[in-house]
């Protein structure tokens, strides 16, 4: 460790990065098209926030960046432990990013538990960026160190910096006046200086988005600008770093960008779904790991047309939900596994009583309360079939963060205008890992027509239009009154009905209704050749690592093709044509095989599979390896 | 659309009648949920509310079939559910008169987060319970009413679960209009009822209702021409707990504990009777008259409590046009590019 720069303080550190402008570095910059970074430290060390920080100034340069947040479920796991630890990989490029990448190239690490915890996911020869002042004694052992590995010479297959991070954020600050707990919270910004100044991104633009971020807090907007300001400067003056690294120039689209967590995405595709359509939004929700974001974002836009609603339960949530979607809006509910599990019976009086409405289940690991904040894709059977009776709901899933917006639309797209409810899939992997988004504007945005009927001259409340759907008329309309409910219904009035043929004709009508909208499915886009050795289908968070995997497969002159699904249920209408022109199917999932089942039984088709469940995406590795034993 | 003037002389022209549905009603004869539809169907009217603005939820059991009976909007739920299907109806369409009909075991023992959650938001809902302390839709088995040692098929040892009552489970839930009526003293339902429409937040009704099939003539001592002065006692707001055939008995409290007292005996005088009030702030008077049951005292019938608080639904509406005013109505294009952007050129 050098000491020649520990003694920075507020008016050294501004001096140094006074400098850094105009300062000719001697150092080597190394052009690179890809890295992948992984910030690992407690889960207290801010480091989701340190790896979001600089996912944004990655993509200002206009990089395609994709990432992954991995957290333990306890809130602040004892500090050190192996299984406090919390981290963030970000894979960026110059080239579209699909997943946050496999291996990381470069580890940054604020504990020993962090090292011991990720070394074996990092590339040989990787860089090891470690705070070492954590490093003591306590520590180690916590880690479970018989020696000190930054000193032990365990580590020289990789390139290690040992910096003491708290030891110079705690000088940089010395005079700010805070408690030593306040000055410990700034760590993470001194690690963003080191990363920014190591890859060339500059630092002006956080210092703004510090300032604006602890607006109302002053003192911490100057303390965390000094620990930013002090890490640049160390990294710049250091001899340690004898190269640094520029990222080629990326060939974005053009236009306007932000930084979106599928989420945050799901949340404004409800309420662009509400202003599109006119129509308003209610989400009756209970809080539930990893989907409690959608409802925290809604929660912040009462000024929009959206009522929020944090129900009892996820029972109420959906309860509520459907006494909303008859009472004439979009009627919203998010949840994940065990909320899904409870929401079942009275999805299916939403089957039955036909109403418009969104269930969207962030999936994580099951069953059970299972692993709350991985990722998993385990529901899908659950979303297609997992009622009493026959109870149809469409499904569909989105591939990725930004796709959540898409899919937030669409899903109520089919829902008003087939009149039932829908399921959207997502996984906690899009639910909170980010992306860069190409802002749509909104005149692009696709339109929904609703309508609802107020005209009582033969009104049947189950009469059906063209598509099987059921008039939908607000409590409210004069001369319209009538009951619904979950006992079987006569076809036209809705009247209770027990007679044995009205009851297939209902069982039928339900069914064809949801069948029918496999008309209304775009054709699927085949990434790769129309037809050849194998065929790779997806869906879901998997769009990334088998896209990867396929464009490697196919350098290497593979006929391998990739389709994604978005639509579950009912499957789209080309889809069984399409899987004839190959030799092989390929279908990896993060489950035991649901998507495989279907497509068997649809298409009565062989299917390879590539399962996982591990809490954890795949690695593109793990595709491409496959798909060299299949072809 | 009706004119005002249209409007008024509608609302005013509809009678009982026009709240009957063309459904038969296929509850057992002799049931007491027929005086209940009954009432409810003669109180609507009066209400100044137009037909199509009421909605009638329930969930599932005999009582629950009630919405269908009715020529308003209406949902026959599932089990447990209707206070929380109610509540996103309500909360969405604010000016709807929505009531919530249900059981003891859809209220009590599936839906009994529900039925105390929204209690506990005082959202506008009107929910009446009719209480059998029986399931009669599965044919008889003990709810939770049911006093212990009830015989049931799935009792048939006697039930050893401790019952409660609702009025003081929706008393602890804090309700702010809590009330009882009988099933067989229908003017005294009625305004019972009437009181209920016209709170603001969420009114609950409690109506002991005789389920003549599985567990008849529960409420016989109340309901018996001989008997019912006896084992009831009308509450009424600023007066003493007074009852009995000759009005020459009451209830006074010694210690915490209510007391039987007959008026001129022992120098008991009315000064010493409990004197109800409805509007308690604490709630310690309400719970208190929940806990008097019969034989031992006589079961009190009427408002035990009727609270002025804001609903929820308006605290609702009222945190919306705040933002709306703090942050200016929505605008999509501003609200898809807000947070932090860049611009790729
Ligand atoms: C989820 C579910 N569980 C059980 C039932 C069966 N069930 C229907 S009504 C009922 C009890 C009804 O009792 P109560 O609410 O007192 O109504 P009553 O019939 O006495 O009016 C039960 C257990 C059901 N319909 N749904
Ligand atoms: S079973 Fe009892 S509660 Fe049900 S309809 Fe018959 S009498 Fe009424
Ligand atoms: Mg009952």
């Amino acid at each position: 460790m050098s000491t020649a720069t520990s003694g920075i303080d507020q008016t050294g550190a501004k001096a140094a990065a006074g400098k850094m402008s105009g300062l000719v570095s001697e150092r080597q910059v190394e052009e690179l098209d890809n890295v992948v970074i992984r910030f690992v430290g407690d889960s207290g060390d801010g480091m989701q926030l340190t790896g979001n920080e600089f996912s944004k100034a990655v993509g200002e340069a206009g990089h395609d960046f994709s990432t992954h947040p991995d957290y333990p479920s306890e809130i602040r796991a004892p500090t050190g432990t192996l299984f406090g630890v919390s981290g963030y990989q970000i894979q960026y490029s110059s080239r579209p990013v699909f997943t946050s990448g496999d291996a990381p190239d470069v580890l940054v690490v604020m504990n020993p538990a962090a090292l011991k915890t990720n070394l074996p996911d990092l590339k040989r020869g990787g860089i090891i960026i470690a705070n070492s002042g954590a490093f003591t004694e306590g520590n180690l052992a916590k880690a479970e160190y018989q020696s000190n590995p930054l000193e032990d010479g365990s580590l020289a297959g990789y390139q290690l910096f040992k910096i003491d991070i708290a030891e110079f954020t705690a000088n940089a600050l010395s005079n700010s006046g805070l408690s030593k707990k306040d000055v410990g919270r700034c760590k993470n910004y001194f690690a963003l200086g080191v990363m920014l100044c190591l890859y060339n991104r500059p630092f002006d633009k956080e210092v703004s988005d510090i300032r604006k971020k602890f607006a109302k807090k002053p003192e911490f907007a100057d303390a965390n600008v000094t620990a930013l300001t002090a890490g640049y400067a160390y990294a710049e003056a250091t001899e340690m770093f004898a190269t640094t690294y520029q990222m080629r120039a990326s060939a974005a689209t053009p236009g306007k960008y932000r930084s979106i967590t599928g989420n945050s995405a799901a949340a404004l595709g409800f309420v662009a779904a509400a202003e599109l359509s006119g129509v308003p939004l209610f989400i009756g929700s209970y809080p539930i790991t990893p989907a409690t974001d959608i409802l925290h974002d809604l929660s912040a836009l009462k000024n929009y047309n959206v009522t929020t609603f944090q129900a009892e339960d996820e029972i109420a949530g959906m309860c509520s939900t459907i006494g909303a979607a008859y009472g004439g809006s979009l009627g919203l509910t998010t949840t994940s596994g065990p909320g899904m599990a409870l929401k079942t019976e009275a999805l299916g009086l939403a089957v039955m009583l036909e109403l418009p409405l969104v269930i969207v289940n962030v999936q994580r690991g099951g069953p059970s309360t299972g692993l709350p904040t991985k990722s998993e894709q385990s529901d899908l059977l659950q979303a297609v079939y997992g009622r009493n009776g026959e109870c149809p709901v469409p499904v569909i899933a989105s591939y990725s963060p930004s796709d959540c917006f898409d899919c937030a639309i669409e899903a109520f797209r089919i829902a008003v205008k087939y009149m039932t409810p829908v399921i959207l899939l997502t996984d906690g992997g899009i639910g909170n890992a980010a992306e860069p988004w190409l802002i749509p504007d909104v005149a692009s945005l696709p339109k929904l027509a609703v309508k609802f009927r107020t005209e009582p001259e033969g009104f049947q409340p189950y009469a059906r239009d063209e598509n099987l759907a059921r008039p939908w008329v607000k409590p409210g309309t004069p001369g319209m009154e009538h009951r619904i409910g979950g006992l079987e219904k006569d076809f036209f009035s809705g009247n209770i009905s027990h007679n044995p043929l009205n009851h297939q004709r209902m069982v039928d009508v339900r069914a064809a209704k949801v069948a029918g909208i496999a008309k209304d499915i775009p054709p699927l886009e085949i990434h790769g050749p129309k037809s050849g050795d194998l065929v790779i289908v997806g869906w879901g968070s998997t769009y990334g690592s088998i896209a990867q995997a396929r464009e490697k497969a196919e350098a290497l002159g593979k006929s391998v093709a990739h389709v994604h699904l978005r639509h579950l249920n009912p499957m789209p209408a080309d889809l069984g044509e399409i899987l004839k022109r190959y030799k092989t199917v390929l279908v990896p999932e993060l489950n035991l095989g649901q998507l495989s089942k279907l497509l068997r039984e649809h298409y009565l088709l062989a299917v390879v599979q590539l399962n996982k469940v591990q809490g954890k995406p795949f690695m593109v590795a793990d595709i491409y390896d496959r798909i060299l034993e299949l072809c | 659309m009706n004119s005002p003037n249209e409007l008024a002389d509608k609302i005013h022209s509809l009678t009982k009648k026009d709240f009957e549905s063309d459904q038969d009603v296929r509850w057992c004869p002799g049931c007491g949920d027929y005086a209940v539809l009954a009432q409810v169907q003669k109180i609507l009217p009066t209400l100044g509310i137009p037909r199509e603005n009421f909605a009638f939820i329930s969930g599932i059991g005999c009582s629950s079939r009630f919405p269908y009976y009715m020529e308003t909007y209406g949902m026959h739920s599932i089990h447990g559910r209707a206070p929380a299907i109610a509540s996103g109806l309500k909360l969405s369409r604010p000016e709807l008169s929505v009531w919530v009909v249900t059981g003891d075991g859809d209220a009590l023992a599936i839906g009994g987060n529900h039925f105390i959650h929204a209690m506990r938001r005082n959202i506008g809902l009107k929910i009446i319970l009719l209480n059998n302390r029986i399931y009669g839709l599965t044919k008889g088995q003990y709810s939770p009413t049911s006093e212990i040692g009830k015989k049931t098929k799935s009792t048939p040892m006697g039930s050893i679960d401790r019952p409660f009552s609702p009025v003081a489970v929706a008393l602890g839930a804090g309700a702010t209009f809590v009330a009882r009526a009988v099933d067989s003293d229908l003017k005294h339902m009625a305004s019972v009822l009437e009181r209920a429409a016209a709170h603001k937040g969420t009114a609950f009704v409690e109506i002991l209702q005789n389920c003549v099939v599985f567990n008849d003539d529960a409420y016989g001592a109340l309901s018996n021409k001989a008997t019912r002065a006896d084992a009831g006692v009308f509450l009424e707001h600023g007066k003493p707990l007074v009852f009995g055939k000759d009005r020459n008995k009451g209830i006074r409290l010694k210690g915490w504990e209510p007391e039987l007292v007959t008026l001129g005996e022992n120098g008991a005088t009315e000064a010493d009777l409990v004197m109800h009030d409805e509007k308690a702030s604490n709630g310690g008077l309400a719970f208190f008259l929940s806990q008097l049951e019969n034989p031992k005292f006589p079961v009190p019938l009427g408002v035990f409590r009727d609270l002025e608080e804001p609903a929820y639904e308006e605290l609702n509406k009222a945190m919306a046009e705040g933002a709306r005013v703090a942050k200016g109505p929505g605008d999509l294009g501003r609200l898809l590019s807000s947070g932090e952007t860049w611009i790729i050129k």
